[in-house]
């Protein structure tokens, strides 16, 4: 018999019991539509998390005062703080000659209000250079200058989200006035809108001068200390230098013992690799759990073709008295279970692609913005997964009818 | 006398291994058919008549004894051998029909073409062999819309479809009332006739051995008697 005979002729056995066939191909589409589901959602995430990293600026690396890198390192007892003058002499091209930008930040969460409405947020003292070490640009007004800097002006640099908490609008803002922890302030830009990233809306925030926050809202034990350094890289080859250029400096400067930093840089590199870890652990881990289902709905098949090889046995013995041979009997309940997963395979691609739509459109509804993404790979390997399910599931029933004795099969009642 | 034997059975042994206890179901039963014969097989329930029927259908091996069908010696063949055998040498009758009930006439009478791997032609042989039993109009109705004469017919049209060298018919009127069944009868004696058919009945029935050529007589697994009769050629 030829392969078409014989899925023609699964193809009816399998109609002729349509409910039992449905149930079975029930248990192969959920298994299928999950693994496409969980896959679909797991590289959406990835990239929306790669893409907020991205965002954040290019080329970035993070000082942060206290020992031990990510993922590693000791913790060192009573580290000193970043100050203006660490800031200073990694701006040095001579020490640094990587090292493009310097930015030092103060940073905290105050209560700003403007116009009778109040939200707390987080309110940034920053120099000049914060601006395009951020990418930062602005929908309207002007960035915060060196001007600004020596005079310690109560000016403000706000946020769009920002703005429509306090003002309920976007524009035409400049000159308007918000007051910062009971302290006046006035608006001379508003930023354009970034979207969420993963720390915080970065729409949602005011900067304000350095020298400002440092003498007037912000005030810390030291009075040049820094709570982070952002440090922009010339390019992204000298990552990897700048990042040893700055830990030099700082442990000069700081005295360190050898292998005890007092401090953290952190390159953006870094954040997308830590990001990429974690969202591939997340997604094999939500496939594999979507996987077992898969094979939940294996194990349903290879019982369906027990039972129908049990329900069949004298038409098995018949056959093998019309000279069918082990193969062609193998042939016959192969191909029946893999026409079951197949099925399976192919609607529950189409329902796993459904999942993942309204899991893009739920996400879209509560202002998130998150696309699930259906890679050819993960089609590819739910189909291969599911036939490769049918087949390996269907042999154990198939065998089991090829090795039938005829006189016995034919005896059978 | 030069006689052209379709069977030849000799000294056929057969042992089921049941636990502990060995039941022999054959002792050394012989048997020649010669080709165009007209045989019943006939004995007590026990007397080793359908261990007989499987090993001349080559449904089955025997334990020791030589078995020759239609010049192949068949004793030792593997499984997939024995298929191809059963598929050319060998049409079944058997008591209760086994049709696929799912599947048309025209279907159930191809299938021993289909496992034989012919494509062509296969419908219409499978078309003439349900002529040859008076079914032409009834090609495509199912084994449920029809009686149990017609699918005996049915069964009778698959047997003959590959021009087997011995149909095996075992019962082949058990199932059905004394009308049909003497219909039955003269429809696979009129093929014998006609086609030179070797036909092998295995019956309980003397009414139905009575219309037969020869009766082997089988009790305990060894063959007690055989009966010459209507003109057997022994």
């Amino acid at each position: 018999m030829n392969l078409s005979q014989a899925i023609l002729e699964a193809l009816e056995s399998l109609s002729s019991n349509k409910m039992r066939s449905g149930l079975t191909v029930l248990g192969i589409v959920i298994g299928v539509a999950a693994v496409i589901a969980m896959l679909a959602v797991g590289t959406g995430a990835q990239d929306s998390i790669t893409g907020s990293i991205s965002g954040i600026g290019t080329n970035l690396l993070f000082v942060f005062r206290g020992g031990g890198r990510m993922g590693g390192g000791t913790e060192v007892r009573n580290p000193k703080p970043l100050t203006l003058q660490d800031a200073a002499a990694i701006a040095d091209p001579f020490a640094a000659p990587s090292v493009e930008l310097v930015a030092p930040v103060l940073q905290d969460s105050l209560i700003v209000s403007a116009a009778g409405q109040t939200t707390t947020t987080n309110v940034s003292g920053v120099t000049p250079d914060y601006f395009p070490l951020r990418n930062y640009t602005l929908t309207e007004g002007d960035v915060i200058t060196e001007e600004h800097l020596l005079g310690r002006a109560s000016v403000a640099v706000i946020g769009p989200e920002t703005a429509d908490t306090l003002f309920g609008r976007r524009d035409g803002l400049i000159g308007e006035q918000i007051t910062i922890e009971g302290q006046p302030f006035r608006i001379i830009g508003v930023l354009t809108a970034k979207g969420g990233g993963m720390f915080g809306s970065e729409d949602n925030q005011v900067l304000i001068p350095y020298s400002t926050a440092q003498t007037r809202l912000i005030q810390r034990r030291t009075r040049d200390q820094v709570d982070m350094l952002l440090v922009q890289v010339v390019d992204s080859e000298s990552v990897p230098s700048a990042v040893e250029e700055v830990s030099a400096i700082l442990r000069t400067r700081h005295r360190t013992e050898i292998g005890a930093d007092d401090f953290t840089v952190f390159s953006q590199q870094d954040f997308l690799s830590t990001a990429a870890t974690i969202t591939s652990v997340l997604t094999i881990f939500l496939g594999g759990i979507a996987a077992i289902s898969l094979l939940v709905g294996g194990i349903g098949i290879m019982n369906i073709m027990l039972v129908s090889v049990t329900e069949r046995t004298k038409e098995i013995g018949l056959r093998k008295a019309l000279g069918a041979r082990k193969r062609d009997i193998l042939t016959q309940f192969l191909t029946e279970s893999s026409l079951l997963s197949l099925f399976g395979g192919i609607i529950g691609i189409a329902f796993g692609w459904l999942i993942a739509f309204i899991v893009e459109k739920v996400a879209i509804a509560s202002g998130t913005p998150f696309y699930p993404r259906i890679g050819l790979d993960a089609i590819l390997l739910a189909t291969i997964f599911s036939a490769a399910v049918g087949l390996f599931f269907g042999i154990y029933p198939a065998n089991r009818a090829a090795n039938l004795e005829p006189v016995e099969a034919l005896r059978y009642e | 006398m030069n006689q052209d034997w379709v069977v030849v059975a000799d000294d056929l042994v057969k042992t089921y291994k049941m636990g502990e206890v060995e039941v022999n179901a054959l002792q050394g039963a012989s048997v020649k058919i010669a080709r165009g014969e007209v045989v019943s097989i006939m004995g007590p329930s026990g007397s080793g008549k359908s261990t007989m029927m499987n090993i001349l259908g080559c449904l089955d091996r025997p334990t020791s004894g030589e078995y020759m069908l239609d010049g192949e010696v068949v004793a030792n063949m593997t499984d997939d051998q024995l298929a191809s055998v059963r598929n050319r040498k060998v049409g079944f009758v058997f008591q209760s029909f086994n049709l696929l009930s799912r599947q048309t006439a025209l279907f159930n009478v191809e299938l021993p073409l289909r496992y034989a791997g012919q494509v062509e032609n296969r419908r219409q042989r499978a078309a003439d062999a349900l002529k040859a039993v008076g079914l032409e109009d009834r090609m495509t109705h199912r084994p449920t819309e029809l009686s149990g004469g017609q699918q005996q017919r049915v069964a009778i049209a698959r047997a003959i479809v590959n021009e087997p060298a011995i149909i095996m018919a075992d019962e082949p009127t058990g199932n059905l009332d004394s009308k049909v069944g003497k219909e039955i009868m003269q429809l696979l004696l009129n093929l014998n006739k006609e086609r030179g058919a070797t036909l092998i009945i295995v019956t309980h029935d003397p009414v139905i051995a009575a219309q037969t050529q020869r009766i082997i007589k089988l009790r305990d697994g060894m063959v007690e008697d055989e009966n010459m009769q209507n003109g057997g050629v022994q």
